[in-house]
C-alpha cells in the first residue's frame, strides 16, 4: 500500500469499465430499440427490453460508484470536473433520468400502441444522447483546455468538451454503446433465429463503423489532445492499439462465422482495452494538465480505508453480480 | 434571487423529491418481505398475490429514486465544489459504503421481480430480505453523511486547512446516531400510513376483502409499532440538537430570548426584528423541560447569535410544527389501532378508525418532508456547521436558474406520471367491484 492513491485510481479505472461494458450495452439497447426497423421491429424491441429488464439499474449503479470514488478518492478533481463541465455533466443527468424513467413508465404503463410508443420514443432518444454526452465528458478531459489556477477553474464553462475531439469521443461512445449491446443480444437462447440474425448484423455494421470513428478520435486527439496522441503513438500505446484492432477484427469475425459467445468476449476486451488505453495515455493525469492522481489524492489516511471499503465492497458484490447475470443471461434459463 | 438562490432550490428540490423515494424504497421492501414470508408459512395465495403487488409498486418508484439518487450524488459536486472539495475525503467514506449498500439493493431487486418461477422459495423470499437490508444500510449511511455536516468531526483546521482526516470519526459523530434512528423509523411510519392509508379505502369499500384485510394488517402493524417509538426518537434528537446545534433549536421553537423557565411555543408569527412570536400557542417552561428535563432550565435563545449566524426562523419554526403535529396525529392513531385491536381482538375495521387511516396516509411523508426541512434549513447559514457557509461553497457557474427551472419541470412530470402509474397499479386489484351505490 505504497501508493494508496493508485490502488484507488485502478478501483477507479475498474469501476469505469465495468459501467462501460453494462451500463453501455444498456444504452445500446435503448439506441437499438429507436432504431428497430423493418417486419420484426416489435420482436426486436420485446428481446430489448426482455434483456435490460431484471438488470439495468444495477448496471446503473456503476455510474454512481465512478462518481462516489471520484470525489472521496480524489475531492478537487471531482470539484474541477463538476465546475468546468457542469453543463455536459446536467446534459447527461436529464438524460439518465428521462432514460430510466420512460424505461419502467414503458413497462408499467398501458400496452396501448400509442402510449407504448411516446415511452419508447423517449427511452431510445435519451439512451443516444447520455452515452454521447458521457463521451463528450471523458473527451473533455484530455483536451488539456480545462486549466486550474490557485484551486480554482480558470478556463470557464464551456472549455473542452466542445472541440471536435471531444465530440468524436462522444460519437465513438455511442459507436461502442450500440456495437455492445448488438453482440449481446445476439446471446438471448430464446430469440427467434431471424430476430437474432437482424442483432448479427447490426452488430457488423456497427462494429464495421467503428473503424473510421475510432480512426477520427486519432486524428482528432493529434491537435485536440496532443497528450492522448504521444500517448498512443508511444511504444506501449501503439501495442494497445494493435490489441485493440484485433479484438475488433476477432469480434466482428466471430459475429460474422456465428460464434456468438466469442463475439461476447472480444467485444468486452475490446471496450476495455478502449478505456485501458485512454487512461493510461492520460495517466497520471485526471484533468491534463493540471489535476494528477497525486495533486487531487485524498490524505492516506481516506485512501486506505476507501481502498480497504473497496475491496470488502468487491467482495459482497461480485457473487451477488455474477448471481444476477447466471440468472438472467446465463444459457440456463429455461 | 440569485445564483445562490437556485443553486440552494435545486439541492432543495431534488433532495424533497428524492426523499420521498429514498423513504419509501427503504419501508416498501420489508412490507413485501413479511407478505412472502407470511405466504410461505401458511402458503395462502393471497399473500403471494399482495407480495407481488407490492413488489411492482416497488419497482417503479426504486427506478425512480434510483436516478433521482444519480441526480443527487452529482449535485453535490455541480452545485457545491467547493464544499466537496474539502468535505470529499472526510465523508466520501459513508457515500462509498452507502454505494456498495444500493448495489445489493438493486441487484437483489432484479432478482426478487424476475425471479418469482426460477428460484426455490427460500432463496426468493431471501432476495426480498437483501432488498430490505440494502435499502436500510443505504438510509444509514447517507444520513451519517448528512449529521457529519450538522456536527462535524473528524479532521482538524490548522490555519484555514483540513488536516488529521479520520473518516470512522467523521462517520461516526454526534449527530449520527439520533438522525439515523429518526429518519429510520421516519420511512416505516411514512411508508406504513400511506400503504395503509391505500387499503384502508378498499376496505371502506368491501369490509371483508381478504386481499385487503392482509394488506391493511401488515402496513398498520409497521405503522402502529414505529410511531410511538418516534416519540423517544424525536425527544434524543430535539435534546441533542439543544447540545450540538442551539441556534437550530432556537429557530425551531422560535425562542428568542435567552431564559429560564422557557416555554414551548406552537404555530405563531416569528419577528426577528422584534424577538418575538405573536398568536402562538405557548406551554409555559415546556422547552426547558423538554430541553434539561427541569422546568426552570435556563434555554438559549437566537440573541446570543449574530444576526448573520441566524436560520430563516418561520421556515424552520413552521416546518417543525408541521412534523410534529403530524408525527403526533399518526401516533394517536397507532395508539387508537392499538386499543381497537386489544379491545375486538381482530384487525380494527370500524368505519371511523378506516376513514381516519385514509385521511392520514400523506402525513407521514408530510412529515418527513417537514423533518428535512428543519434540519436543512436550520443548518444555514452553514453547510458544514460552524466550519463553512453554505455561500462558500457554492459554484461559480452563472445561470443556474435554468438547471432549476429544467430539472423542476421534468420532476413534476415525473411526479405527475407516477401518481398516474401508482393510482392504476391500485385499482387494477382482482377483488375490487367498485360498486356505484357507495360513497
Amino acid at each position: 500500500m505504497s501508493r494508496p492513491e493508485h490502488i484507488v485510481a485502478a478501483f477507479l479505472l475498474l469501476a469505469l469499465i465495468s459501467y462501460a461494458v453494462t451500463g453501455g450495452a444498456d444504452f445500446g439497447g435503448g439506441m437499438w430499440n429507436l432504431l428497430a426497423r423493418g417486419p420484426r421491429a416489435a420482436a426486436q424491441r420485446k428481446a430489448i427490453s426482455k434483456a435490460l429488464g431484471p438488470i439495468w439499474e444495477a448496471d446503473h449503479v456503476w455510474l454512481i460508484l465512478v462518481v462516489v470514488i471520484l470525489f472521496t478518492g480524489f475531492p478537487p478533481a471531482f470539484a474541477t470536473i463538476m465546475t468546468a463541465l457542469h453543463i455536459p455533466v446536467t446534459l447527461m443527468l436529464i438524460g439518465i433520468i428521462l432514460r430510466g424513467s420512460a424505461f419502467i413508465f414503458g413497462k408499467y404503463d398501458t400496452k396501448a400502441h400509442k402510449v407504448q410508443r411516446g415511452w419508447s420514443a423517449m427511452f431510445g432518444a435519451a439512451s443516444f444522447f447520455t452515452p454521447f454526452v458521457q463521451g463528450v465528458t471523458l473527451g473533455a478531459l484530455a483536451t488539456g483546455q480545462i486549466r486550474v489556477v490557485n484551486g480554482g477553474v480558470a478556463t470557464g464553462f464551456f472549455a473542452g468538451w466542445l472541440s471536435p475531439f471531444a465530440l468524436v469521443c462522444g460519437v465513438f461512445a455511442l459507436g461502442l454503446c450500440g456495437f455492445l449491446a448488438a453482440v449481446y443480444l445476439t446471446l438471448d437462447p430464446e430469440v427467434d433465429p431471424e430476430v437474432r440474425n437482424d442483432f448479427r448484423l447490426r452488430g457488423l455494421w456497427s462494429g464495421l463503423l467503428l473503424v473510421p470513428i475510432a480512426l477520427g478520435v486519432f486524428v482528432t486527439a493529434k491537435t485536440g489532445a496532443p497528450d492522448i496522441f504521444q500517448g498512443l503513438t508511444s511504444g506501449w500505446g501503439l501495442l494497445l492499439m494493435g490489441a485493440t484492432a484485433c479484438c475488433a477484427v476477432l469480434a466482428l469475425a466471430s459475429l460474422w462465422s456465428r460464434r456468438f459467445q466469442i463475439a461476447r468476449i472480444t467485444a468486452i476486451v475490446e471496450v476495455t482495452l478502449v478505456l485501458a488505453g485512454w487512461s493510461l495515455a492520460q495517466y497520471p493525469n485526471l484533468v491534463i494538465p493540471d489535476v494528477t492522481l497525486l495533486n487531487a489524492a485524498a490524505p492516506v489516511a481516506t485512501l486506505r480505508l476507501l481502498s480497504i471499503a473497496l475491496c470488502l465492497g468487491s467482495v459482497l458484490l461480485l457473487p451477488s453480480l455474477a448471481f444476477l447475470f447466471y440468472l438472467f443471461k446465463g444459457q440456463s434459463v429455461n | 434571487m440569485n445564483d445562490f438562490f437556485f443553486a440552494r432550490s435545486q439541492m432543495g428540490m431534488s433532495l424533497g423529491f428524492h426523499i420521498i423515494f429514498a423513504a419509501v424504497g427503504i419501508g416498501m421492501p420489508v412490507l413485501m418481505t413479511i407478505a412472502e414470508g407470511y405466504y410461505l408459512r401458511t402458503g395462502r395465495a393471497v399473500y403471494l398475490e399482495l407480495a407481488k403487488r407490492w413488489a411492482r409498486g416497488s419497482a417503479i418508484l426504486f427506478a425512480v429514486g434510483a436516478v433521482s439518487g444519480t441526480v443527487l450524488s452529482f449535485e453535490l459536486g455541480l452545485l457545491w465544489p467547493k464544499f466537496m472539495e474539502k468535505a470529499g475525503a472526510i465523508i466520501g467514506m459513508p457515500f462509498s459504503l452507502e454505494g456498495f449498500a444500493f448495489f445489493t439493493e438493486a441487484i437483489f431487486l432484479g432478482v426478487f421481480l424476475a425471479g418469482w418461477n426460477r428460484l426455490p422459495p427460500l432463496l426468493h423470499w431471501f432476495s426480498g430480505l437483501m432488498v430490505a437490508i440494502g435499502g436500510i444500510a443505504s438510509g444509514i449511511f447517507v444520513v451519517t453523511a448528512n449529521a457529519w455536516m450538522n456536527a462535524p468531526a473528524g479532521f482538524k483546521v490548522i490555519d484555514g486547512k483540513i488536516t488529521d482526516i479520520d473518516p470512522m470519526a467523521a462517520m461516526l459523530n454526534q449527530a449520527s446516531f439520533h438522525e439515523v434512528v429518526h429518519m429510520t423509523l421516519a420511512a416505516f411510519i411514512g411508508t406504513g400510513f400511506a400503504v395503509a392509508a391505500v387499503h384502508a379505502f378498499f376496505l371502506l369499500r368491501d369490509r371483508s376483502n381478504q386481499f385487503h384485510r392482509s394488506a391493511f394488517g401488515i402496513a398498520l402493524t409497521m405503522a402502529c409499532f414505529s410511531a410511538p417509538l418516534q416519540l423517544w426518537s424525536g425527544d434524543l434528537s430535539a435534546r441533542t440538537v439543544a447540545r450540538l446545534q442551539p441556534a437550530k433549536l432556537a429557530a425551531m421553537e422560535a425562542n428568542y430570548r435567552t431564559q429560564a423557565g422557557a416555554p414551548i411555543l406552537i404555530g405563531g408569527i416569528p419577528n426577528d426584528d422584534a424577538h418575538t412570536t405573536k398568536y402562538a400557542i405557548t406551554i409555559p417552561n415546556g422547552l426547558s423541560l423538554l430541553v434539561a428535563r427541569d422546568p426552570s432550565a435556563k434555554v438559549t435563545g437566537l440573541e446570543e447569535f449574530p444576526r448573520t449566524d441566524w436560520p430563516n426562523v418561520r421556515l424552520v419554526h413552521w416546518s417543525f410544527d408541521l412534523m410534529v403535529a403530524s408525527g403526533l396525529v399518526m401516533i394517536f392513531l397507532s395508539l387508537a389501532a392499538g386499543f381497537l385491536w386489544w379491545k375486538h381482538r381482530r384487525l380494527p375495521d370500524t368505519k371511523w378508525f378506516l376513514r381516519g387511516m385514509v385521511a392520514a396516509g400523506p402525513l407521514g411523508l408530510i412529515a418527513i418532508e417537514a423533518g428535512w426541512m428543519v434540519t436543512e434549513l436550520g443548518r444555514q447559514p452553514w453547510i458544514i456547521y460552524n466550519v463553512m457557509r453554505t455561500e462558500e461553497a457554492v459554484t461559480p457557474m452563472p445561470g443556474i436558474a435554468v438547471p432549476f427551472v429544467v430539472f423542476t419541470v421534468i420532476y413534476l412530470f415525473l411526479s405527475v406520471i407516477l401518481v398516474y402509474l401508482l393510482r392504476r397499479e391500485f385499482m387494477k386489484e382482482p377483488e375490487t367491484t367498485p360498486d356505484p351505490h357507495l360513497t
